[in-house]
């Protein structure tokens, strides 16, 4: 692909990804929605970070085997990460608990 | 950790909106490093792989992109699987929609496409408390992706120098930062149950190998089942 193609690739890839980012905060915002619908939308957060999040602890391999073998130091480490954030309440000190945890461990082994 | 309004320490909103964005800036850093090497691996210019981070700004796809430039894939597979792979985003903007009301449209176009992942999980834990001044809104948006555009032109300058983010655990500082951010999200049980079917459900879908699709689809029918528990149990 030569300079401008790769240009216009972009910015067309930036449209693709402006679209649905932009859609409902645009159109749904200042609607009274149903009920039902507003119970829906307050549960897609936690849906979608469990979504996102629970793959990534326990499959390898580009997400095509689940591995729950002392090896998948992202799955064991989660366990002391989930009972900080649960304790403390504390996004720092969650984030410092994972990513020391996991740097710790591949010093030793 | 959730510094708001921060009467105590007298902080200027965007101060407390940069500190926010802390945990998202450790992340993007690395992880915007590596995009830049394989950008530079995939042989873009420069200017193209700076240009990206700033008017695409979406991490996995950026990656992803990077690998099919490189793969010499035409210009519509790399567009469609931008779409795709961000299509999430919808559910994301249409959960944070009911708290911009009162925003010139404008202004939610300039926050709509500063909307990642991160960015969601950080607005949507506060905006259900009370939506914040907009100056700190658009301090952690900006600063976020600051780290992420930064990021990436250090990838490309260090070329393949330096490849491994695996140093210092800093390949963990978004997966612990989604620990922490779903765990705060929890208000009461259903919340629980859902977060644990979605998890699985999504985990199943990745495994059957509708990668693409699994979080859609995962938070769509995970998102169900908490309404339908929340009409059970009120009855």
């Amino acid at each position: 692909m030569d300079e401008k193609m790769i240009w216009l690739t972009i910015v067309l890839m930036a449209l693709v990804t402006l679209i649905p980012r932009l859609l409902p905060v645009w159109v749904l915002a200042g609607r009274t929605l149903p009920p039902l619908v507003i119970t829906w939308l307050r549960y897609v957060p936690v849906a979608v970070l469990a979504a996102m999040l629970a793959p990534v602890l326990v499959l390898v391999e580009d997400g095509q085997r689940l591995d729950l073998s002392w090896s998948n130091l992202y799955f064991w480490i989660s366990v002391p990460t989930f009972l900080v954030a649960w304790k403390t309440r504390s996004l720092f000190l969650t984030v410092i608990t994972g990513m020391g945890g996991i740097a710790l461990v591949r010093l030793f082994l | 950790m959730m510094i708001k309004g921060n009467a105590g320490g007298g902080q200027s909103p965007i101060i407390s909106g940069m500190l926010q964005a802390m945990p998202v800036v450790m992340g993007y850093l690395p992880i915007g490093f590596a995009y830049g090497v394989l950008a530079d691996q995939a042989h873009l210019s420069l200017f193209s792989t700076v240009l990206m981070s700033l008017i695409v700004y979406a991490g996995s796809s950026q990656l992803i992109a990077a690998a099919l430039f490189a793969a010499g894939q035409p210009m519509l597979s790399i567009v469609f699987t931008t779409f795709v792979v961000n299509l999430r985003h919808l559910l994301m903007s249409a959960a944070l929609a009911p708290h911009l009301s009162r925003w010139p449209q404008w202004q939610r176009l300039l926050f709509a496409a500063e909307l990642t992942d991160e960015a969601f999980a950080l607005h949507s834990l506060q905006f259900h408390k009370e939506v914040p001044s907009k100056g700190q809104v658009f301090a952690v948006n900006i600063t976020s992706q600051l780290s992420w555009v930064v990021g990436s032109l250090l990838g490309y300058v260090a070329g393949t120098l330096f490849t491994d983010v695996e140093v210092f655990g800093l390949d963990y500082a978004l997966p612990a930062m989604f620990v922490a951010l779903l765990i705060l999200q929890i208000q009461h049980r259903n919340m629980v149950i859902v977060a644990v079917l979605t998890g699985l459900l999504s985990i199943g879908l990745t495994l059957l190998g509708v990668t693409t699709w699994a979080v859609i689809i995962a938070t769509v029918i995970g998102a169900t089942i908490g309404v339908v528990l929340d009409a059970w149990t009120k009855k």
